[in-house]
């Protein structure tokens, strides 16, 4: 049954990785590279149920926080060139 | 093989089904704002069954109580996630395609 899934999940890993070499713009690319994250959340819970070592849930639970903030930062950077940029009305903008 | 195991395997299998329908969707669909649609199917209903029959599997223990915080945390970033990628993808100058209901051409 695990082995069924890991495979099911393996290949739309393998769609999404497709997507994100083709994609015309570098959003299609960022929204590709999210959902392999997500399915890689998935193959890591699968195969630890596959192997008999559930402890792999906690590498699937970090592995989904890094993915969040990488996609966040990712997104951050390109709609404002900049990751540490203080809003402009947060440190007066009129000096 | 008991009920719960038919529980199980009937929740991977349908979770396996909507990954693969949203994986064949963000190959297919035309543009990034209808390709979100694909992806957030497979965010919602594709992870979520098959980390609920995951968890069927490992009955009522702690494993359980890890696979629903994995889902409770997908279900809370997978909405941020696709709104952060429209916006900016709206703000990056991408047109969503527009059709003509009327029946001109596009």
């Amino acid at each position: 049954m695990f082995a069924v899934a890991a495979i099911g999940v393996g290949v739309g890993m393998t769609l999404a990785m497709v997507r994100a070499l083709l994609g015309p713009t570098l959003y299609d690319r960022v929204l590709a590279l999210n959902t392999f994250g997500t399915k890689t959340v998935l193959l890591i819970a699968v195969l630890g149920f596959l192997d008999g070592r559930p402890e792999f849930l906690d590498l699937a639970l970090v592995y989904a926080l890094i993915n969040f903030i990488g996609t966040i930062a990712v997104l951050k950077y390109f709609e404002f060139g900049d990751l540490g940029r203080a809003s402009p009305t947060r440190t007066g903008g009129r000096t | 093989m008991g009920w719960l195991d038919v529980l199980s395997w009937i929740s991977i299998l349908a979770g396996l089904f909507f990954i693969l329908v949203g994986s064949i969707g963000l190959i297919r669909f035309p543009d990034v704002y209808t390709r979100l649609h694909a992806a957030g199917m497979t965010d919602t209903m594709g992870a979520g069954l098959v980390l609920i029959g995951l968890s069927f599997q490992a009955g009522l223990t702690l494993i359980t109580v890890r696979l629903l915080m994995i889902w409770a945390f997908l279900l809370f970033t997978s909405p941020i996630a696709t709104h952060a990628l429209a916006r900016a993808a709206l703000h990056g100058k991408v047109e969503p395609i527009q059709v003509d209901l009327a029946g001109g051409d596009p």
